[in-house]
């Protein structure tokens, strides 16, 4: 958990590299949003899925003066939460993806899902009805640093307003947002700086 | 004891069986008898050796042979685990983990019953300690390979699930719970049927060899069943320490799934 006076702190990278990504580093303070643009393929995903610490990488990264070295990967990955475009299902039913329901409850109303889709099996789900319950279930845990990997690709425009609206307010509670996103109209509603990817190099350009 | 010897030409006459099968692939289209007759004179050659070899055992009595021997059992077995799995791990692990589990439960379960159960003179008498190991590596080969190749298949099959689990904090034992639990129940199955079936749909080999060797059935049935306890213990133990090594080796320090540590899918 955050350390005390560090409830929201910000989100340093220095020197990130893995294979596919050249080395890379940037700071994003609490309560910001910084959009990842890109083509597909040309390494969003392998940026955030190295800031996570999900696939072999080197470079430092931290979380309030944090290292994460400083800490366990699980322990990491519960304060810099990435959720992915396909995300994954290890349970029969919605629930059981969920230790608290009742903390998921609203955010599932606020995406336009019924309460009762707890015991809808996974196997049901549209693209869109996981990318939107991968999101709650990343939201509930409240971590200070959310990497969402185009988390509204599989939505329609007015519930994809809503996931930007759920996120939005996550992140005015001083949490730190990295959106990959293809589209420069959501880099612009949602970020207030960019990252572009092209061919495994990042760059800061304007929004 | 009195039993009927078989001559060569009785085994030719059981041959033609297989040839049978042979023209019933060919026949219904089916491919695999390229691989039956393979098989089939692979048998006859091995076994047709193992029974010179065992002789020659049986004659020396030696600690050091029978060892030698147990452990060139032991290190053919891990090259049938291997040869069963579609993506076993990289490298050197992919033959060291399956032999390495193979070689520590078999060789716990022998000594275990050589020392207490079966106790001959001396402990080491090829005659009891080379049979045992035999029947208890079979089995214990068919549970290794059967649970490394289930957690293989499931970790890459469900790779999503098990980095869901992860990207959300979890461990990599809370992660890789269910692809090890369905690893290792997979692992169990033949063993808890073969229990199960024993004696009603199925007569074991060794029962029904020392039956027809003029053993009282009574006394046969004792043998099967301490054996078929040795292997039960024996598979448990295997497949545990193969797959719980495996999932170990297909994660890392940072409790990230590391499929890149399994030997690249064959074909394309």
């Amino acid at each position: 958990m955050p350390v005390p006076g560090y409830l929201w702190p910000m989100l340093l990278v220095r020197a990130l590299f893995r294979p596919g990504l050249e080395p890379v580093s940037f700071e994003i303070a609490a309560g910001e949003c910084v959009a990842v643009r890109g083509a597909s393929g040309a390494g969003k995903s392998l940026l955030l899925r190295a800031i996570a610490d999900l696939d072999p990488n080197e470079g430092e990264v931290s979380l309030g003066g944090r290292r994460r070295e400083a800490m366990s990967g699980p322990e990491w990955r519960r304060l810099v939460t990435y959720v992915p475009a396909e995300p994954g299902w290890w349970a029969e039913t919605v629930g059981g993806h969920f230790t608290c329901w009742s903390a998921a409850e609203p955010l599932v109303a606020s995406l336009g899902l019924p309460g009762a889709c707890r015991d809808w099996p996974v196997l049901r789900l549209s693209t869109g009805e996981r990318q939107r319950l991968a999101l709650i279930r990343a939201l509930v845990q409240a971590p200070p640093v959310l990497l969402l990997d185009e988390p509204t690709s599989g939505l329609d425009h007015e519930t994809g307003l809503a996931a930007e609206a759920l996120v939005a307010r996550h992140r005015a509670a001083g949490a730190v947002v990295v959106w990959a996103t293809h589209s420069s109209g959501q880099a612009a509603r949602v970020a207030s700086r960019a990252l572009s990817v092209a061919a495994g190099r990042v760059r800061e350009e304007p929004l | 004891m009195t039993y009927i010897r078989l001559d060569y030409g009785d085994l030719a006459l059981a041959g033609l069986l297989v040839v049978l099968n042979g023209g019933l692939s060919m026949a219904l289209e089916l491919g695999v008898e390229r691989r039956l007759a393979i098989a089939a004179v692979r048998r006859v050659v091995q076994l047709t050796l193992v029974g010179l070899v065992l002789t020659t055992l049986f004659a020396l009595v030696s600690p050091v042979w029978t060892g030698l021997a147990a452990l060139v059992m032991i290190l053919f077995a891990g090259h049938e685990i291997l040869a069963r799995q579609d993506r076993p791990l990289a490298g050197y692990w992919a033959y060291g983990l399956g032999t390495g589990a193979m070689l520590l439960a078999s060789t716990l379960v022998t000594l275990f019953a050589l020392t207490t159960q079966l106790s001959p003179t001396p402990w080491y008498d090829p005659r009891y300690a080379i049979p045992l190991l035999g029947m208890v590596l079979g089995n214990i080969m068919t549970g290794i390979s059967l649970g490394l190749q289930t957690l293989t298949i499931a970790v890459v099959r469900d790779r999503a699930a098990v980095e869901a689990r992860l990207a959300l904090g979890a461990t990599r034992r809370q992660a890789l719970l269910q692809p090890v639990r369905l690893a290792l129940r997979s692992a169990f199955l033949p063993i808890i049927n073969t229990m199960a079936a024993t004696g009603v749909v199925s007569l074991p080999g060794m029962m029904t060899g020392q039956i027809l060797s003029g053993v009282e059935p009574v006394e046969a049935v004792k043998y099967q069943i301490l054996i078929l306890f040795l292997i039960s213990g024996g598979t448990g133990l295997g497949s545990m320490a193969a797959v719980l090594g495996c999932a170990w080796r297909l994660t890392d320090h940072r409790h990230r799934l590391r499929l890149d540590r399994l030997a690249p899918a064959a074909g394309g």
